[in-house]
């Protein structure tokens, strides 16, 4: 019956692959980004038309230049105290990444994300943002719970899921939730947080307030539908609500061309729906500053949404679970045409007379002891699978807000299994 | 509202008693709950200007406004996405899903998110939502217009499933179902959205007006989820329905003159377990009634508790009547639907010895 494909006396299809430019072992050439000059582009107003965005989202919106000081209508021009500011929550976000990640090497937990190279595109974002508009975040964006001046230790409590964990040990590591700080709650699915937020905002709108939302997607996650929902929603109901994508080059192993990068950019999905959008230097600090703001602005005088692609580029594994060696180019980190975030804003701040290397070491070193220091705290409350975690009797609560009889039932069960496999503690506990 | 075998309700005396099908008492119930709470948003494909196409939202806009009731993009998991988000803020969010069967693309948003976001941030976020639906067959929808997926729905923690089967239900469950802070599904049996049906296809349907429990009251008024109705009351057996079903079966047993103590469940999660134990245990007998497909339906749980539950009060074993396992075929349709010949012969068998 099979007799090989249809049609053969015509030219024969081929399936493309996308495959990424380099592999472990190649010499890693970067030279094919086209690499804007800072200061080059245009600032359209935060009111304009959609439309006059477009040429935004296939350029690179830049900011600090090789000469490390600030060009063009982008600058944010912010005084050297704000300055100082975000070079404080880099240097905390990198030194608690840091810490972190050892402590689940050294088994205090199961599991760790770190942000590296990628901190402008979450500490500057959520300073450019007023500290009550709603973010709904992915799972890399610890920078924002930091700018926000969420405490360390709540963040510990969570990673170790001890008895301090408000979360009550039922997520994942990373997967923080702070109404207070006005941080949604971490899905563990891919994107679906995109249209929430734009629900979000839609609600906040509705309702005459004058909050925004703002969300974080990764460039590999753009694929989910929730994505193309959201986008959907935020243009037809003009939501006060800014999409970010966190074009960071890697999902997994996977490279952004199996998110379509290879045809278009992130950036330029914006058109098709008339949403307002940009392709930014995601490792340039200003520039993530001065577009957050645009976008904010934007969004608060009802102007519109706005899709942002931050450029950047992942420079750790995914996180502690991956081995990026067995997928990419060991150089592809140095090779980096961007720079790194922490190391541009420092010598800005240099360059402006305003820093000075003993003072970033000292900023290094404080951060490090303030991190080990929480960290000993947070140890207190216990670790992972010591114990110390919340009280058995909360697994059953939450699943909704009174407990119907079955789960009272299965409360029941449990607690019974409970005295026969550790007869010396209380049954509760 | 139990012990009436009969189709027709009383003439009224008064005539001053409301008689509402189940569209018009849905209607009701959604005005009612948008007029008392400023953060009732009602949105779906087509509901706004238009009120619907099984046209439970008309009229909703024109007197509430554009910004509390909206039509959406044709996108389910935006819709459902959206609602999280608006619940999150602090709104009361009810959705439509236009048919159940067009559920399936907003379903991760449902099960992974509205329905754990309580439990996963500690209680800080919860997605109050009421998802309305309707669903079930016997329209002539085909097999993407018949669905009845509860069961999916049930087996998910976090979620609350209700059914009404009558237009005074509808109103009272759908009220309380939006005040409720957890998200609730609300599937519609729409077969029975003009008139309760008998399961006699080739009959013509009797229109709500006739029957006692299209009273529906103009006040506002809640039915708490989680507890059955006792549509009979009878010793001979007892059988577990909801939705249309609950019609089908009424009129089975009255044909038969079989005294039938019949549950119209309303909800299934929660379960109204109390009433289902009491009522096995004291006639013996269990049928278990849905349109669902048999495989892993929700009459399986339920046979399974009644089994576990009331063993001992048992004279005969708990019989199930469902749809097949099929897609819903749109030319054989009456094949398919679970009626008075497949109910009637597991009533004979429950009943044999
Ligand atoms: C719906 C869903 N599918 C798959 C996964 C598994 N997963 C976790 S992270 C990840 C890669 C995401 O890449 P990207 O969106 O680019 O974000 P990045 O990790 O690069 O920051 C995958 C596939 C998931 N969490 N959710």
């Amino acid at each position: 019956m099979a007799e090989g494909p249809q049609g053969h006396n015509k030219p024969a299809l081929s399936l493309h692959v996308p495959e990424p430019k380099f592999r472990p072992g190649d010499a890693v050439d970067f030279s094919h980004l086209r690499i804007t000059q800072p200061g080059e582009q245009a600032r359209p107003d935060e009111a304009c038309h959609a439309n006059e965005t477009a040429i935004l989202c296939h350029d690179l919106i830049r900011v600090l230049g090789d000469d490390d000081m600030p060009h063009g209508p982008w600058d944010p021009k912010l005084d050297p105290e704000t300055l100082r500011e975000m070079l404080g929550h880099f240097a905390l976000v990198r030194a608690f990444d840091e810490r972190m990640f050892r402590g689940q090497r050294q088994g205090k937990t199961s599991f760790y994300m770190k942000c590296t190279g990628e901190e402008a595109t979450s500490v500057a974002a959520a300073m450019a943002l007023a500290s009550d508009d709603m973010v709904f975040p992915s799972y890399r964006q610890q920078g924002v719970l930091i700018a926000r001046g969420y405490p360390l230790i709540e963040m510990i409590n969570q990673i170790y899921s001890n008895k301090g964990d408000k979360l009550k040990g039922r997520q994942l590591p990373i997967m923080y939730s702070s109404r207070e700080h006005s941080f949604f709650s971490i899905s563990g699915n891919l994107a679906t947080q995109t249209p929430q937020a734009v629900g979000w905002a839609m609600a906040s709108a509705i309702k005459g307030d004058s909050r925004i939302a703002a969300t974080w997607v990764g460039e590999g996650s753009t694929a989910e539908g929730d994505f193309h929902s959201a986008c959907t929603f935020a243009t037809v109901y003009n939501a006060p609500v800014i999409l970010n994508v966190i074009n960071n080059q890697w999902a997994i192993s996977s490279f952004s061309g199996f998110a379509g990068a290879e045809r278009t950019t992130f950036a330029a999905r914006a058109l098709g729906y008339g949403l307002a959008g940009m392709r930014v230097d995601g490792n340039d600090p200003l520039a993530v500053y001065a577009t957050q703001k645009w976008a904010a602005d934007r969004a608060r005088a009802n102007a519109g949404p706005t899709l942002i692609e931050y450029f950047t580029y992942r420079a750790e594994g995914h996180s502690t679970s991956d081995d990026p060696s067995g997928y990419r180019s060991a150089t592809e980190r140095e090779e980096w045409p961007l720079g790194d975030p922490v190391m541009r804003l420092k010598k800005h701040l240099i360059a402006l007379g305003e820093w000075d290397e003993e003072r970033q070491e000292q900023l290094d070193k404080d951060c490090m002891e303030k991190v080990k220091a929480t960290t000993k705290e947070a140890e207190k409350n216990g670790i992972l699978g010591h114990g110390l975690h919340h009280p058995f009797r909360t697994m059953f609560e939450d699943v909704f807000e009174d407990l119907p009889w079955h789960l009272q039932e299965q409360a029941a069960q449990a607690t019974h299994e409970r005295k026969i496999k550790f007869p010396e503690k209380p049954p509760f506990e | 509202m139990s012990d009436s075998t009969t189709q027709e309700a009383p003439a009224t005396e008064q005539g001053s008693e409301r008689r509402l099908n189940m569209i018009e008492a849905i209607n009701d119930a959604l005005d009612t709950m948008l007029t008392r709470d400023p953060d009732v948003i009602i949105m779906g494909e087509d509901v706004g200007y238009f009120g619907g196409v099984f046209r439970c939202t008309a009229g909703l806009q024109e007197k509430h406004g554009k910004t509390r009731v909206f039509d959406t993009p044709i996108s389910e998991c935006g819709i459902i996405g959206v609602a999280v988000g608006m619940g999150a803020y602090g709104l009361r969010p009810v959705p439509e899903i236009q048919f159940a069967d067009y559920i399936y693309p907003g379903l991760d948003q449902l099960i992974s998110e509205a329905a754990r976001l309580r439990y996963r941030s500690a209680a800080e976020y919860i997605a109050p939502l009421t998802v309305r639906s309707p669903f079930g067959g016997g329209i002539f929808g085909g097999q993407t217009h018949s669905q009845s997926p509860e069961a999916i729905f049930a087996h998910v923690s976090g979620l609350k499933t209700v059914i009404p089967s009558t237009p005074y239900d509808a109103k009272g469950l759908l009220i309380a179902a939006i005040e409720d802070n957890d998200p609730v599904i609300f599937f519609e049996p729409k077969r029975i959205y003009n008139g309760p049906f008998d399961g006699y296809y080739d009959k013509p349907v009797q229109p709500w007006k006739k029957h006692r429990d299209s009273v529906v009251p103009e006040e506002y008024y809640r039915i708490p989820l989680g507890k059955a109705r006792t549509v009979t009351e009878g010793e001979q057996l007892t059988v577990l329905a909801y939705g249309t079903m609950v019609h089908v079966v009424e009129e089975v047993c009255r044909q038969k003159g079989v005294e039938a103590h019949i549950l119209d469940l309303r909800t299934l999660v929660p379960l109204d377990i109390e009433a289902i134990e009491q009522s096995v245990e004291r006639t013996g007998r269990c049928l278990i009634v849905h349109e669902a497909t048999r495989t892993a339906g929700f009459g399986a749980e339920l046979s399974a508790l009644v089994t576990e539950r009331c063993f001992y009060h048992l004279e005969a074993p708990v019989e199930r009547v469902t749809g097949f396992d099929t897609p819903y075929p749109h030319s054989l349709e009456w094949a398919y639907f679970p009626g008075p010949v497949r109910i009637g012969e597991a009533i004979d068998k429950i009943l044999k010895d």
